[in-house]
């Protein structure tokens, strides 16, 4: 169990979402960075898609009832564990009663906390997705609300990431050529692969609604609805085009001027408002070749490690990025080693 | 069949109606396809989405034809006691050149048929409008459409089953629960199904 202390911004449970059902007009949601989500988790020894949590923003405070291993990852937090700075990209070891601090997110946008055994919450419709716009799943999380945490089978070895992913605020997402090209200006073609977009404050886990030169359509009207997935860049009357995310509408009629491709989405999750967004062109071969790519490079990069290695490579990793660190703290469980500068 | 790839694992298939998009969704979930993610009919489509990783999409875009029998449903019939007196009916009727009285009157007339659920869990796309009620979106959509408003935009009629943001005209309200996942079919409505609106005092 743990206990929420603070839940930051907006922190709810996400796994995987719900597939097969979106021919209800149910939408899939899920984690918005699934990448990550699937790295926490392989981090604790959960299956891959295991609920555990999305935090925007700001992460969340919370204390535990009991002995779990834990695996941050995703956005950079300002992560302190019973006082002491810890990192992410590796499990850690949590004794019953400590509070882990999350922190604000200092680069991407989101965050994943997995928790060895998962978070167990009513599935609803096969999945336990706190689903944002039709509202369903469990609520996001509020101070003073217990989470439950599920039963770990097996205590596994701990494991870190090597090359963990860095997020800027400046990135250019590949798109492959989206439905509807014929209802854009040439004008609007190129203006979306050449101009830079800002990522406005309306953003949510639905849609990223970017800034920038207005894309005109030379069709107006309505599409007739159609089915929607993810990384689709639909362009409404106002010519501000919106990236659809994890947790967009099953169907839509605004038309599709390209689709990020899906080794990108997890880039799209992690722009914080005010970001800046330029696309690029890739053909649908070059998009297979980056999704192989990735999934090749996160089974090569999970580490399995023992204690000892994970408590040394957080205190290289904590010495590193943290000039002004005095001293740091790591339990492997058994032993608590101090180091200061 | 007109078939367009969306994105690495999407597969738009162009339908004749939604009926043709259900058939062929009937027909695909017999081929129990391996890494298929999601069959959502559309107006006059089928998204077919699947994981690019364990699925040849190429080989599944190649393998699509129009269903030959892919089995038929038996239609519900539904009716809905509606009271009429939306936000939008007296503006509506206005614009539409008619009193209140004869746009109620002319949308409760028809049978309509369920094309497909889409939007929000449960919203019903309703066809069979009298062409002449056909109207545009709201320009402003509103931030919070009661649940249970009846309503219509272009050539459908539907009903919000939760609250959520909308732009659609707003007729009414009935009492009904569209969409509840506690049942065993979560949706009240399928597509196919058949239903009329009453006016109620």
């Amino acid at each position: 169990m743990m206990e929420v202390l603070a839940p930051g911004r907006l922190t709810t449970i996400q796994d995987m979402g719900r597939d097969g059902y979106g021919y209800l007009g149910v939408p899939c949601a899920g984690a918005a960075d699934r990448l990550n989500l699937r790295i926490a988790n392989r981090l604790v020894g959960n299956p891959e898609g295991a609920a555990a949590l999305e935090m925007t923003a700001e992460g969340a405070s919370l204390r535990f009832d009991a002995d779990a291993r834990v695996a941050l990852t995703g956005g950079a937090l300002e992560l302190q564990l019973d006082g002491a700075p810890a990192p992410m990209y590796q499990t850690l070891s949590v004794k019953a009663g400590m509070e882990l601090r999350c922190g604000r997110i200092t680069q991407g946008w989101r965050s994943y906390l997995a928790v060895a055994g998962g978070i167990q919450a009513d599935p609803v419709l096969g999945s336990r997705s706190t689903d944002t716009l039709a509202k369903l799943g469990p609520a996001p999380l509020e101070a003073g609300m217990r989470v439950e945490l599920g039963a770990v089978p097996v205590p596994g070895a701990g494991a870190y990431l090597r090359s963990a992913p860095q997020y800027a605020t400046r990135v250019r997402l590949r798109i492959l050529a989206g439905l509807h090209q014929e209802w854009f200006a040439p004008e609007a073609l190129l203006a979306l692969r050449n101009s830079v977009f800002r990522v406005s404050s309306q953003s949510d886990r639905i849609g990223l609604r970017l800034e920038g030169s207005a894309l005109q359509r030379i069709k107006q009207g309505e599409l007739p609805s159609m089915g929607m997935v993810e990384g689709a860049v639909q362009v409404p009357g106002s010519g501000q085009p919106i990236v659809l995310m994890a947790n967009h509408g099953a169907t839509g009629g605004y038309p599709v001027i390209g689709k990020v491709i899906a080794a990108d989405l997890h880039l799209a999750a992690q722009l914080p408002p005010g970001a800046e967004v330029g696309f690029m062109d890739v053909s649908r071969a070059e998009a297979m070749e980056a999704l192989r790519r990735q999934e090749l490079r996160l089974s090569q990069d999970l580490i399995s490690a023992d204690a000892s290695l994970l408590a040394a490579r957080a205190l290289m990793q904590l010495a590193g990025n943290h000039a002004s660190l005095q001293q740091a703290a790591v339990s492997d469980g058994k032993r608590r080693i101090r180091i200061r500068k | 069949m007109k078939t367009r790839f969306m994105g690495e694992g999407g597969l738009l298939v162009e339908t004749a109606d939604a009926a043709g998009a259900h058939a062929l969704r009937r027909a695909l979930l017999q081929r129990r396809i391996p890494g298929l993610r999601e069959l959502i009919p559309g107006y006059a489509s089928l998204l077919i989405v699947a994981d690019p990783l364990s699925t040849d999409m190429d080989a599944l875009a190649a393998s699509l034809s129009v269903p030959v029998d892919a089995g038929t449903r038996v239609p519900r019939e539904h009716e809905f006691k509606v009271q009429y007196g939306g936000e939008d009916l007296a503006v509506l009727a206005k614009r539409l050149g008619m009193d209140t009285a004869e746009l109620v009157r002319r949308h409760a007339a028809p049978t309509y048929t369920v094309a497909f659920l889409g939007f929000a869990p449960g919203f019903p796309y309703l066809t069979g409008l009298d062409p002449a009620l056909k109207s545009p979106r709201l320009a402003r959509p509103r931030a919070l459409v009661p649940a249970g408003s009846v309503a219509m935009a272009d050539e459908f009629t539907g009903i919000y089953p939760q609250a959520t943001p909308g732009g659609w005209n707003v007729l009414g309200r009935c009492e009904t629960n569209l969409f509840d996942v506690s049942r065993a079919e979560p949706a009240l409505l399928a597509p196919g199904d058949l239903v009329r609106f009453t006016a109620s005092p």
